[in-house]
C-alpha cells in the first residue's frame, strides 16, 4: 500500500472546460446510466489531463457527475498511484524500477534524474521548474527495459530501450521545447526480436490477403448450404438472423466427423480440399496465394 | 522443431504492418465470422474446450469450461464478458503488443466470445498507463462499429457493444474481483469469492473476466480447427503463446511461439542468448515476478509449460521470462519484487499488508547482510503465513518468490551475513562479459 495525501494547498475551485466536457461526455455514455460511478476513474484522468493534477475541488465535482459521495472519490484517488495529488512539473518522467528494469539499468536512469531534476518525487520541481521525476512500478514493457513514461501536455507516452545517454538526451530536447518521438530509442521499431537465429514473421504468405480467402471453417457441428453463394450476396444486415443463434436449415446432410479434434486431425492431413474455392487451413499456404495487393506493407 | 510463421497467430505482433482495419482483413481478421457464429454457442464453447486453452493471464484456467459456468439462459439480469487488459505483472509484456498491432484480433475475439456467453456488452478493462494503446484500441473499435461488424443492427445479427475502460495505476486490478470493484467505480480490492464472478460479477449480473490473450486467440482456433491448436504442446499445454523475455539477454522480445518449448531453446533462438553466454545464466524467473525462480541446472533443460514449471514448484504464469545472468545481485532482485508487492498490496487482508513490507524489509537488511541466520527461517515462516491467507492471490504471488529465493539461494543468504560479521564485502559482483 502507498499512503498518498492531498495537497496542503488546494485551489477554490474547478471546472471541466469545452474539450474536457467532449470527453466526459463520451465516458459517462459508456456506462448504463444508474452507474455513473463506473466513470469516476476516466473522469479523475480527464481532471488531470487538463489540470496537471487532482484538486479537491475537481474530486466535488466529479463526486457530483458520478453521483457518489465525495469520500467515495477521495478513496478512489488516493487508492490509485497513477493521480497526482499535488502539481508536479510540465514533464513528469516516471522510471520504471521493478525487477525486469532494474536489471537492465534503471538505476542508471535513476541517477540522470536526481542528477538532471533532483530530489525523487512529483511534487520536487527541477531548478527551472519544468520537471519532476519520480519512480515508478512496473509499466509492462519489459521486452524494452530500461524505460520511462513521461506525462506532459503531448500525452503520455512511453521512452524505451534507454540508456542513461539517451535518457539525458531527452531531457535536453525537452528542455529546450523540443517534441521528442516515443517509442524505442534504438532502431527497434516494437519488442521484435532483434538478434533471433530465425526469422520471424517474415513469411509473405501471411500478408498477401491470401488469408482473407474463403475458406472451410473445421470441425462444423451441422450441414451447411453451400457458403460461397451466401457469402458473396450477404446481405447488409442481419445475415445471421434474429437474435445471432442462427437455424440454418441442413439442406443436405454432408459428411462431418462428430468428433472435433479427431475430425480436425483428419482436416489437417488431407491432402487436398473438397471444394475447389474452400481451403482446409493446414492447406492454406502457397497454393492459395493470390496476387492481391500488399496494401499492409 | 521452431513454430512456423504460418502457424502464428499473432501475425502483426511486432507493428511491421498496418493495424487497421482493412490491413488486418488481409490477413485473415474478421474472416467467416458470420459462419462461426452461425454454428451457434454451444459448439463455440465445445470447440474452444477441445482445443485445450487455458486462460494466459497466469492461472492457467480452461477458458471453454471458464465459459460455460455462465448461466444457460439469460435472466433479468444481462450478462457481461470483461476482457483483462490491465497488464502489470512484471516482466510482462505481451498483451501491449497485441492491442496496439493486432487490435483486431481482440476485437473479433470480444464479439464471438460475448455471443458464446449471451452477453450483448463487453468491457476491456485496461491499465491506466497504456495511454497508447488505448487510443488504439478505441480506433480499432470504431473501425468495427463503422463497418458494421459489431454494435447495434450489426452484419452479424448479435447485437454488441465493446466498450474500454481504463485504470489508474493499479496491479491489484488485474485480479478479476478487483478489476469488476475498479470498473464499478471503487478501490480495486478484491471480493470474497464465491459468489463468483459467472454468478455475481460486474453490477451484480453474469460476468466472465478474461485475459486479453485468452479472448484473441480464439477466432483463429476456430478458424482453423481445435485439432489444429492441440497440436501445439504436450497434453493438458496445448497451443501457442506469447512469451515476453526480458533482462540479462542479448535482445530482449516478445515471441509467439508453441507451449513446451525448451527454455533454453527459447532464449538461444529469440533472444540472442544470455549475456555472456548460457553458462553465465544464475537463474530465471520463468512466468513473470509472481512465480519462484529456477536456478541455471534446473533451466538447462526445462520445458515451458504448465506443468513442467510446477513439477520444478514454479509456474507458467504469463510466460515472462526474466533472465539473470552471474552478475545478478539475486537477493536484491527478489527484494526488489518484494518491494512491488509491498507498494501493490490493496491493504484489505491484513497478513498481506503488513506481511508484504515485513517481507520487503528483512530481504533488503538479507541484500546488505545485516541479518540473523535465524531470521532466514522466520522469512520462510511468514511467507508461509501470508500464503494462502488471504481473500486474493496477491499474498500467495508475494510469498512464492520468497520461498523460491530461499528454496535455491539460502546458501547466497548465509554468505552475506557471514561475511557481514567477517567484516568482508557482503556481495561482489561478477563482472558480466
Amino acid at each position: 500500500m502507498s499512503v498518498r495525501r492531498l495537497a496542503t494547498t488546494q485551489p477554490d475551485s474547478f471546472a471541466f472546460n469545452a474539450d474536457s466536457e467532449a470527453e466526459v461526455a463520451f465516458w459517462m455514455n459508456k456506462y448504463p446510466p444508474e452507474r455513473k460511478a463506473s466513470a469516476v476513474i476516466p473522469l479523475l484522468w480527464l481532471a488531470q489531463k487538463q489540470e496537471g493534477w487532482v484538486s479537491e475541488p475537481a474530486m466535488r465535482e466529479i463526486a457530483a457527475r458520478c453521483a457518489m459521495p465525495y469520500i467515495r472519490v477521495y478513496e478512489v484517488a488516493t487508492f490509485y498511484t497513477m493521480f497526482n495529488l499535488e502539481p508536479v512539473g510540465v514533464h513528469l518522467i516516471q522510471v520504471c524500477g521493478t525487477t525486469p528494469c532494474w536489471l537492465r539499468g534503471a538505476d542508471g536512469l535513476k541517477a540522470v534524474c536526481e542528477k538532471r531534476i533532483g530530489k525523487k518525487g512529483r511534487g520536487h520541481l527541477s531548478a527551472d521548474g519544468k520537471f519532476s521525476w519520480e519512480e515508478v512500478e512496473c509499466l509492462g514493457a519489459c521486452s524494452n527495459a530500461p524505460m520511462v513514461q513521461i506525462a506532459n501536455s503531448e500525452g503520455d507516452y512511453y521512452y524505451e530501450d534507454l540508456t542513461p545517454q539517451a535518457l539525458e538526451a531527452i531531457l535536453d530536447d525537452l528542455a529546450a521545447g523540443k517534441r521528442v518521438e516515443p517509442g524505442p530509442v534504438t532502431r527497434r521499431h516494437c519488442s521484435e526480436p532483434t538478434n533471433a537465429k530465425v526469422g520471424v514473421l517474415e513469411d509473405a504468405s501471411l500478408f498477401d490477403g491470401s488469408r482473407a480467402g474463403r475458406f472451410e471453417l473445421p470441425n462444423r457441428a451441422r450441414p451447411q448450404e453451400p457458403l460461397a453463394e451466401e457469402r458473396k450476396s450477404r446481405p447488409a444486415s442481419g445475415a445471421a438472423g434474429t437474435g445471432g443463434e442462427a437455424a440454418i436449415a441442413p439442406k443436405k446432410a454432408r459428411k462431418t466427423a462428430a468428433d472435433g479434434a479427431a475430425a480436425a486431425e483428419a482436416e489437417a492431413e488431407k491432402p487436398a480440399p473438397r471444394k475447389p474455392a474452400a481451403k482446409t487451413p493446414a492447406a492454406k499456404k502457397p497454393a492459395a496465394k493470390k496476387p492481391a495487393a500488399k496494401k499492409d506493407e | 522443431m521452431l513454430l512456423q510463421d504460418k502457424d502464428r497467430i499473432f501475425t502483426n505482433l511486432y507493428g511491421r504492418h498496418d493495424w487497421r482495419l482493412e490491413a488486418a482483413r488481409q490477413r485473415g481478421s474478421w474472416n467467416g465470422t458470420a459462419e462461426i457464429l452461425q454454428e451457434g454457442r454451444d459448439w463455440i464453447i465445445d470447440q474452444v474446450k477441445k482445443s485445450g486453452l487455458r486462460g494466459r493471464g497466469g492461472a492457467g484456467f480452461p477458458t471453454g469450461l471458464k465459459w460455460s459456468f455462465m448461466p444457460k439462459e439469460v435472466g433479468a439480469r444481462p450478462h457481461y464478458l470483461v476482457v483483462n487488459a490491465d497488464e502489470s505483472e512484471p516482466g510482462t509484456c505481451k498483451d501491449r503488443e497485441m492491442m496496439r498491432n493486432d487490435p483486431h484480433h481482440l476485437v473479433e475475439g470480444c464479439l464471438i466470445a460475448s455471443f458464446a456467453m449471451q452477453a450483448h456488452a463487453c468491457y476491456i478493462y485496461i491499465r491506466g498507463e497504456y495511454v497508447l494503446e488505448r487510443e488504439r484500441l478505441e480506433a480499432a473499435i470504431a473501425e468495427a462499429y463503422k463497418a458494421k461488424l459489431i454494435g447495434p443492427d450489426n452484419i452479424h445479427g448479435w447485437d454488441f457493444e465493446l466498450y474500454v475502460h481504463h485504470g489508474a495505476g493499479a496491479y491489484i486490478c488485474g485480479e478479476e474481483t478487483a478489476l469488476l470493484e475498479s470498473l464499478e467505480g471503487k478501490k480495486g480490492q478484491p471480493r470474497l469469492k464465491p459468489p463468483f464472478p459467472a454468478g455475481a460479477g460486474l453490477y451484480g449480473c453474469p460476468t466472465t473476466v478474461n485475459n486479453v490473450e485468452s479472448i484473441a486467440v480464439v477466432p483463429t482456433i476456430l478458424r482453423r480447427g481445435a485439432g489444429w491448436f492441440t497440436g501445439f504442446g504436450r497434453d493438458g499445454n496445448a497451443g501457442t503463446k506469447v512469451f515476453s523475455i526480458s533482462g540479462h539477454v542479448n535482445a530482449p522480445c516478445n515471441i509467439e511461439e508453441a507451449m513446451s518449448i525448451p527454455l533454453r531453446t527459447l532464449i538461444d533462438q529469440y533472444a540472442g542468448g544470455v549475456r555472456g553466454g548460457w553458462d553465465n545464466l544464475k537463474a530465471v524467473i520463468p512466468g513473470g515476478s509472481s512465480v519462484p525462480l529456477l536456478p541455471k541446472d534446473i533451466c538447462d533443460d526445462v520445458l515451458m509449460d504448465f506443468d513442467a514449471l510446477r513439477e520444478h514448484k514454479s509456474g507458467l504464469g504469463t510466460a515472462a521470462v526474466i533472465v539473470m545472468d552471474n552478475s545478478t545481485d539475486v537477493v536484491k532482485a527478489i527484494a526488489r519484487i518484494s518491494y512491488f508487492y509491498k507498494h501493490e498490496s490493496c491493504g484489505q487482508c491484513t497478513p498481506c499488508r503488513e506481511g508484504t513490507g515485513w517481507m520487503w524489509r528483512v530481504l533488503e537488511r538479507m541484500a546488505r547482510g545485516e541479518a540473523q541466520l535465524s531470521e532466514i527461517d522466520d522469512l520462510l515462516d511468514v511467507a508461509g503465513q501470508v500464503e494462502g491467507h488471504t481473500i486474493c492471490a496477491l499474498g500467495d504471488a508475494a510469498a512464492w518468490p520468497v520461498q523460491g529465493l530461499i528454496r535455491h539461494f539460502r546458501h547466497e543468504i548465509e554468505d552475506r551475513i557471514n561475511n557481514y560479521r567477517a567484516g568482508k564485502p557482503v556481495f561482489v559482483p561478477v563482472a558480466a562479459e
